[in-house]
C-alpha cells in the first residue's frame, strides 16, 4: 500500500499542475477538489491515527545516497495538528481568491497548491536535507504571489520579505552542514541529528543558526520588521498563507528540529530567548492598540500570539509543549477566520482603514455575530479554543519562571483591549461612510465560515479530540531533550 | 440526578440558541416565552433538587467528562452541588426569572428584543456555570462568560458608542480582575496540584496560618473578586454599565453578577480563614468602597446613577461581612440585597418608562398618584435598603455591622456612617422622584402612566421578599431560628464571636432613632422646603462628590492616555524607526557595499593579471610566514 504522507504530497502537486493549465474558473474548482481531497486523506489519517510516539504512515526512499539524504517522511504527534490545520486551512483560502478580478487565476492556485505541498514537505520530513529543501521552496511560491498580486508599493515589500527570511535560512543551513560533518552517522536522518555528541559550545553556534531562521519566520521581535508590512502588502490569500500557517514553519521547527538538536545550548540561552517571546507579547500588544489598518493591526496581534507559543516551547515542560502546538493550530484558525471576514469587508467597501468602517452590523448581523465569536477566540474567551492554548501555555510558562508568566498574561487585558476597540470601530455604531454597501454573508461564505466557528467552539469544549494524539509525542520529544542533558 | 443537574444550565443555553439563531422570525411573544420558559424550568428544577438533597450536609459531586488535562493533574468539566450553589442557583434562576418577565414589557417596542432574551439567558447559562463548578476554571468560565454578556447587554444599543465604551471599559476592567483569578489558578496548579473547591478548602486545614503561597493565591483571587464585584481600585465600570437597559441593570449589575466575587471567597473560606492578612485587606477593601461609594452617591442626579453607587457601597458590605469572617452574614446581606436592589433597580425602570427614558431626578417629582403600585414598592425597596425594621435589609445590614464590631472598631464606625449616608440618598431619591411638584415638562406629564402588569407583578413579588426576606437571619436576640447558619453552616465556617445582646439591643435601638431622624431631615430639606439639586455645584467639596472625586478622569490621564502615547510613540520611534531601520540599513550597506566592490570588476584583463600576481605573492608569503 502506498503511503499516506506520500499521497498527502501528491494530490497538491499534481492539481497544482493541472490547475497551472486550466483557465478561469476551471481552474479554481480543480484547485478546491485538490484541496478538499487532501482534507479528506488528512481527516482519514487523524481517525486512523494511533496514539503513541512512532511515525507513522511514514515512507523511506533513497534520495541521493552519496551523500546520505534520503526521501523520508512520516507523521507523530509533533505535525499531525498542522498538517491538519494545512489541508483545513487551504479550502478557505482557495475560496477567498477572486478568480474574476485575478489575473492569470490559473497560476494563482497552482501557487497556492505548490505552497501547500511545500508546506506540508516542511512538516512531514524527517530528513534533515529534504526538510531544508521544502523550507525553502514554500519561500518561492509566496515571494510570486506577492510580487505579482500585492497593490502598490509591493514590490519593495516582497525584496526585503524574502532576502531577510533567506538570509536568516542560510544560517540554519550552515548549521546543518556543520552538525552534518561532525555528527558520527554521516548522513542527514533525523536521528542522527538527535544524537550528534556536539560539545556544548558548538551546540550554541548550531543553536543560534537555526534559531535566526525560525525567529525571522515566526517571527520573534526584534526580527519581525518584514512582517506587518508584507502582511499588509500581501493579497488577502498571500496573507492568510503567511499567517495561518506558514509562520508555524518556525514554530513547529523550534520543537522538531532546534531544541533535539541543541538542547546542551537551551540552559545558557534559554532566559534570553525567553525575555524575547514575552516581551513580544507585550510589544505586539502595546503597537496593536494604536493601529488603523485592519491587516496592520491583526499582524501585530499576531506578532503578540506567536510570541506567547514560542514562549510556550521555551517552558521546556509538557504544559508548555501541548499547549504550543494546540495554540498553533488555534491560531491558524483564528487568524484566517479573522482575515475571511477583514476580506469580506473589503471586497465591499475596498478599504482596510478602520477609520472609514463603522456601523457594518446595522446591515450584516450575522457576520458581526461570527466576528464577535472569532474575535473571542482570538481574546481567550473560556469555551473557545484560543482559551485551553492560552491557557496550558500560560500554565507552562508559569513553571517556568512566573515573572515570565505574568508579563506574558498582560495578553489576558491588552489583546481584549485592541480587539474590542476594533470591534466597535468597525462593526457597532451608528451608518457610517460604507456600511450601507456592507451586505450580510452569502451562502458560500457562511459555508466556510461555520466550519472554522464549529472547531473554535468544539476544540473550546472537548480539546482532548487534539491533545491526546500528540501527548506521547511530547513525552517523547521532553526525555530526548532531557537524557541528553 | 445526575443529567438533570446538566439540564439546569443547559436549558438557557437552548434558549439563547434558539433566539440568536431564528428568534428573528418568531414573533416578539413567542421569542419572549422561549427565554421565560426555559429560566421557569430551570428553577423549577432547582427548588425540585433542594428538595431532594436537602437533608445532607455534604456536596454532591458530578463530573461529566475530561476537559482539560495538564501534566500534573486532570481538570474535569464538574458540578459540586451543595446549598451553597442551591441558595445561587435558585437566586439567579428566580430573581432571573422575574426579570424575564419585566423584560418582555419593558424592552416590547425594542426591535432587538430577541437578541435580548437570547442574551439575557446566555447569562443565565453561564452565571449558573460560575456557582455549579466543582473547581476554579469551570467558575472561571462563568466568570468570563457573564462578563462577555455584561459586554454585549450594556452595549445592547449598539448604534451609540457612548454605550459601546461603557461596554468595553466594563469588560477590560473585568479582564484586569480576571488576570488576578488566572494567577490565582496558576499559583493553585503550581503549589497546591488541585483547582477543585473541596481539595483547596480540606488542604487549607493542614496548612500553616498566614504562609506566603496561600496569602499570595487568596490576594490573587481576590483580585479577581474586586474586579467582577466592582471594589476599590476595579469599581468605576460598574456607575458606567447603567449605560445598559434597566432590567440588565437589576439582574447583572445588583443582583447577580456582581456577586460573583462575594460567592467565590465564601466558597473557599476554608483557604480565605487560613491567609488572616487577606482577610484584612478585605475587610479595608470593604469598608472604603462602601463608604466611597455612598458619599457619591449622595450627589448623583441620575436615578441609576444612585443606584449603581448604592450597589457598590452594599457590595461594599457584603466584604466586610467576609473580611471580618462572617460568610454566611456575607451570604446573607447577598440574598436581601438581590431582592431590594432588583426590586428598586426594577422599580426605577418603570419611573424611566413611565417618563418616557427621562433618568434624571432633578426632572421628576410628584409622580405617587401616577405610578401606585410603583411607588409602593418603590417605598418597600427603600426602607428594606436602609434598614428599617423588620425590612430584609434591617437583619442582614445589622448582622453585617455586629460582626465588623467584634473584628475592629473603626472599621464598624465607617460602616455606621455609611449607613446613615445611605437612608440619606435612598431617601433623597425617593423623596425628589415620588414627592412634590411634577418638574418635568407638559408633554412628559401628558404620557405618565403605570406600567402593564408585566412590569408590576415582579415588582410585587420582589417587595414581598424585600420585605419579608429578613426572617430568614434573625439575631439571636429574637430566640428564632437563623434559617441561612443551619443551612451554610455545613459548608461555610460560621462566625464564632457573637455581639452580647446588650450591644445587639443598643444597635437596634440607635439605627432606629438615626433614620428617623435622617429620613425626617431628608424630607424637611427636600420637600418641605422643596429644595432641588443644583446643576452647577458650588464648592471645592460638593463639586469633587459629584464629579465622583475625579477617579474616572484620574484613570484615564494616568493610565488610559499614556498607554495610548505610548502605542502610537512605540509604533512611529521603536518599530519603525530603530528596529526596522537597523535592518533597512543593514541591507542599505550589503547594497552599497557591492556598488563599491562592483569597480574592480571593470573587464580590463591587465587588472585581472595584476591582481592575480598580487593575490600570489599573498598566498606565498602567508605560506611561509605559517611554516
Amino acid at each position: 500500500m502506498i503511503s499516506l504522507s506520500l499521497v498527502l504530497l501528491l494530490i497538491p502537486l499534481i492539481f497544482s499542475v493541472i490547475s497551472g493549465f486550466l483557465p478561469g474558473v476551471s481552474s479554481r474548482v480543480s484547485a478546491m477538489c485538490g484541496a478538499l481531497l487532501n482534507l479528506l486523506v488528512s481527516i482519514y489519517i487523524f481517525t486512523q491515527f494511533k496514539t503513541s510516539s512512532d511515525y507513522q504512515f511514514s515512507f523511506l526512499s533513497d534520495w541521493i545516497p552519496s551523500i546520505g539524504a534520503k526521501f523520508h517522511i512520516g507523521i507523530d504527534g509533533i505535525n499531525l495538528l498542522l498538517i491538519l490545520l494545512t489541508n483545513l486551512l487551504i479550502p478557505v483560502i482557495i475560496f477567498t481568491v477572486k478568480t474574476d478580478e485575478t489575473n492569470r487565476p490559473g497560476l494563482f492556485y497552482a501557487l497556492i497548491m505548490f505552497m501547500q505541498a511545500a508546506l506540508l514537505g516542511v512538516f512531514l520530513s524527517l530528513d534533515v536535507l529534504l526538510y531544508y529543501l521544502f523550507w525553502e521552496l514554500a519561500l518561492i511560491p509566496i515571494y510570486i504571489i506577492i510580487l505579482l498580486w500585492s497593490g502598490q508599493g509591493g514590490y519593495k515589500t516582497v525584496v526585503k520579505f524574502f532576502i531577510y527570511t533567506l538570509a536568516g535560512s542560510l544560517f540554519m543551513f550552515a548549521s546543518i552542514l556543520y552538525v552534518y560533518l561532525k555528527a558520527p552517522g554521516g548522513n542527514f536522518s533525523l536521528d542522527n541529528f538527535y544524537n550528534n555528541h556536539l560539545s556544548q559550545p558548538e551546540q550554541i553556534w548550531i543553536f543560534l543558526g537555526f534559531f535566526l531562521a525560525y525567529a525571522i519566520k515566526i517571527p520573534i521581535i526584534p526580527f519581525h520588521t518584514w512582517q506587518p508590512d508584507t502582511y499588509t502588502q500581501a493579497p488577502t490569500p498571500g496573507t492568510m498563507l503567511l499567517s495561518g500557517i506558514m509562520l508555524k514553519m518556525g514554530t513547529f521547527s523550534l520543537l522538531r528540529w532546534l531544541l533535539p538538536i541543541a538542547p546542551l545550548a537551551i540552559s545558557t540561552l534559554n532566559p534570553y530567548i525567553m525575555a524575547l517571546c514575552v516581551g513580544g507579547v507585550v510589544y505586539g500588544s502595546v503597537i496593536a492598540l494604536m493601529q488603523k489598518n485592519l491587516k496592520t493591526l491583526l499582524a501585530y496581534s499576531s506578532l503578540a500570539h506567536v510570541g506567547l507559543i514560542s514562549a510556550g516551547v521555551f517552558a521546556l515542560n509538557a504544559d508548555g509543549f501541548n499547549g504550543a502546538l494546540l495554540q498553533m493550530f488555534n491560531h491558524g484558525v483564528i487568524i484566517v477566520g479573522l482575515f475571511f471576514i477583514v476580506d469580506i469587508i473589503h471586497n465591499k467597501t475596498n478599504t482596510y482603514f478602520i477609520s472609514e468602517m463603522g456601523g457594518f452590523r446595522n446591515n450584516a448581523p450575522t457576520m458581526a455575530f461570527l466576528f464577535l465569536i472569532i474575535l473571542l477566540a482570538s481574546v481567550a474567551m473560556p469555551l473557545t479554543n484560543g482559551f485551553i492554548g492560552e491557557f496550558l501555555l500560560l500554565n507552562g510558562i508559569f513553571q517556568y519562571n512566573v515573572a515570565a508568566s505574568i508579563i506574558g498574561s498582560s495578553t489576558v487585558i491588552l489583546g481584549a483591549a485592541y480587539m474590542l476597540k476594533m470591534y466597535q470601530r468597525t462593526m457597532l455604531g451608528a451608518d457610517y461612510s460604507y456600511s450601507k454597501t456592507i451586505t450580510d454573508l452569502n451562502f458560500g461564505e457562511k459555508v466556510f465560515l461555520f466550519p472554522l466557528i464549529a472547531i473554535i467552539l468544539v476544540i473550546g469544549l472537548f480539546p482532548s479530540i487534539l491533545l491526546d494524539p500528540i501527548k506521547p509525542s511530547v513525552e517523547n520529544l521532553l526525555n530526548i531533550i532531557k537524557i541528553v542533558k | 440526578m445526575r443529567s438533570l443537574f446538566l439540564l439546569i444550565p443547559l436549558l438557557p443555553l437552548i434558549g439563547f440558541i434558539v433566539n440568536i439563531s431564528w428568534g428573528k422570525s418568531l414573533s416578539k411573544s413567542l421569542s419572549g416565552w422561549i427565554g421565560k420558559l426555559t429560566v421557569l424550568a430551570s428553577f423549577l428544577l432547582v427548588l425540585w433538587g433542594w428538595n431532594q438533597v436537602s437533608s445532607s450536609d455534604h456536596s454532591l459531586l458530578f463530573t461529566y467528562f475530561k476537559w482539560i488535562e495538564t501534566s500534573k493533574f486532570t481538570i474535569n468539566f464538574g458540578f459540586q452541588i451543595d446549598n451553597l450553589t442551591f441558595l445561587m442557583m435558585s437566586i439567579i434562576t428566580g430573581i432571573g426569572f422575574l426579570i424575564h418577565i419585566y423584560s418582555a414589557g419593558y424592552m416590547e417596542h425594542d426591535e432587538g428584543f430577541h437578541r435580548f432574551f437570547a442574551y439575557l439567558n446566555l447569562f443565565i447559562f453561564f452565571m449558573l456555570l460560575l456557582v455549579m463548578g466543582s473547581n476554579l476554571l469551570i467558575t472561571f468560565i462563568g466568570w468570563e462568560g457573564v462578563g462577555l454578556c455584561s459586554y454585549l447587554l450594556i452595549g445592547f444599543w449598539f448604534k451609540d458608542h457612548e454605550n459601546n465604551d461603557a461596554a468595553k471599559k466594563a469588560f477590560i476592567m473585568n479582564r484586569i480582575g480576571d488576570l488576578g483569578f488566572l494567577i490565582g489558578i496558576f499559583l493553585c496548579i503550581f503549589h497546591y496540584h488541585t483547582i477543585e473547591y473541596i481539595g483547596l478548602n480540606d488542604l487549607a486545614k493542614t496548612l500553616p496560618i498566614g504562609s506566603a503561597i496561600v496569602t499570595w493565591v487568596t490576594l490573587a483571587l481576590f483580585v479577581g473578586a474586586t474586579g467582577k464585584s466592582a471594589q476599590i481600585p476595579l469599581y468605576t465600570w460598574l456607575p458606567d454599565a447603567m449605560a445598559g437597559p434597566t432590567p440588565v441593570s437589576a439582574l447583572i449589575h445588583a443582583a447577580t453578577m456582581v456577586t460573583a466575587g462575594i460567592y467565590l471567597i465564601t466558597r473557599l473560606n476554608g483557604l480565605f480563614l487560613a491567609a488572616p492578612m487577606t482577610m484584612d485587606i478585605i475587610l479595608s477593601v470593604g469598608v472604603c468602597t462602601a463608604l466611597v461609594a455612598a458619599i457619591i452617591a449622595t450627589r448623583q442626579n441620575d436615578i441609576k446613577k444612585v443606584l449603581a453607587y448604592s450597589t457598590v457601597s452594599q457590595l461594599g458590605f457584603m466584604f466586610a461581612a467576609l473580611g471580618a469572617g462572617a460568610f454566611v452574614t456575607g451570604m446573607f446581606h447577598l440574598t436581601t440585597h438581590a431582592f431590594f436592589k432588583a426590586l428598586l433597580f426594577l422599580g426605577s425602570g418603570s419611573v424611566i418608562h413611565a417618563m418616557g427614558g427621562e433618568q434624571d431626578i432633578r426632572k421628576m417629582g410628584g409622580l405617587k398618584p401616577y405610578l401606585k403600585w410603583t411607588h409602593l414598592t418603590f417605598l418597600i425597596g427603600t426602607l428594606a435598603i436602609t434598614g428599617v425594621p423588620p425590612l430584609a435589609g434591617f437583619f442582614s445590614k445589622d448582622e453585617v455591622l455586629a460582626n465588623v464590631y467584634s473584628k475592629s472598631v473603626w472599621m464598624f464606625v465607617f460602616l455606621a456612617i455609611t449607613s446613615v449616608l445611605t437612608a440619606f440618598y435612598m431617601f433623597r431619591l425617593y423623596f425628589l422622584t415620588f414627592y412634590g411638584k411634577f418638574r418635568g415638562t407638559e408633554e412628559e406629564k401628558h404620557h405618565l402612566h403605570e406600567s402593564p402588569v408585566s412590569m408590576t407583578l415582579p415588582l410585587i413579588i420582589l417587595a414581598l421578599l424585600s420585605a419579608f426576606g429578613g426572617f430568614l437571619g434573625m439575631p439571636e436576640l429574637f430566640h428564632a431560628p437563623h434559617i441561612f447558619n443551619n443551612l451554610l453552616g455545613g459548608i461555610v465556617n460560621i462566625s464564632e464571636s457573637h455581639a452580647s445582646h446588650v450591644f445587639e439591643l443598643s444597635l437596634i435601638s440607635g439605627s432606629i432613632i438615626l433614620l428617623s431622624i435622617i429620613i425626617y431631615l431628608t424630607y424637611n430639606y427636600f420637600i418641605s422646603k422643596s429644595n432641588v439639586p443644583g446643576y452647577r455645584e458650588k464648592g471645592f467639596w460638593t463639586r469633587a462628590i459629584s464629579n465622583k472625586f475625579y477617579i474616572d478622569e484620574a484613570y484615564d490621564s494616568l493610565f488610559v492616555t499614556p498607554l495610548l502615547k505610548f502605542s502610537k510613540w512605540f509604533y512611529r520611534v521603536i518599530d519603525r524607526k530603530i528596529t526596522d531601520g537597523f535592518i533597512n540599513q543593514l541591507g542599505l550597506t550589503a547594497l552599497l557595499s557591492g556598488q563599491s566592490f562592483r569597480k574592480i570588476q571593470n573587464g580590463r584583463t591587465g587588472f585581472y593579471i595584476f591582481a592575480m600576481v598580487i593575490g600570489m605573492i599573498l598566498i606565498l608569503c602567508l605560506n611561509i610566514y605559517n611554516r
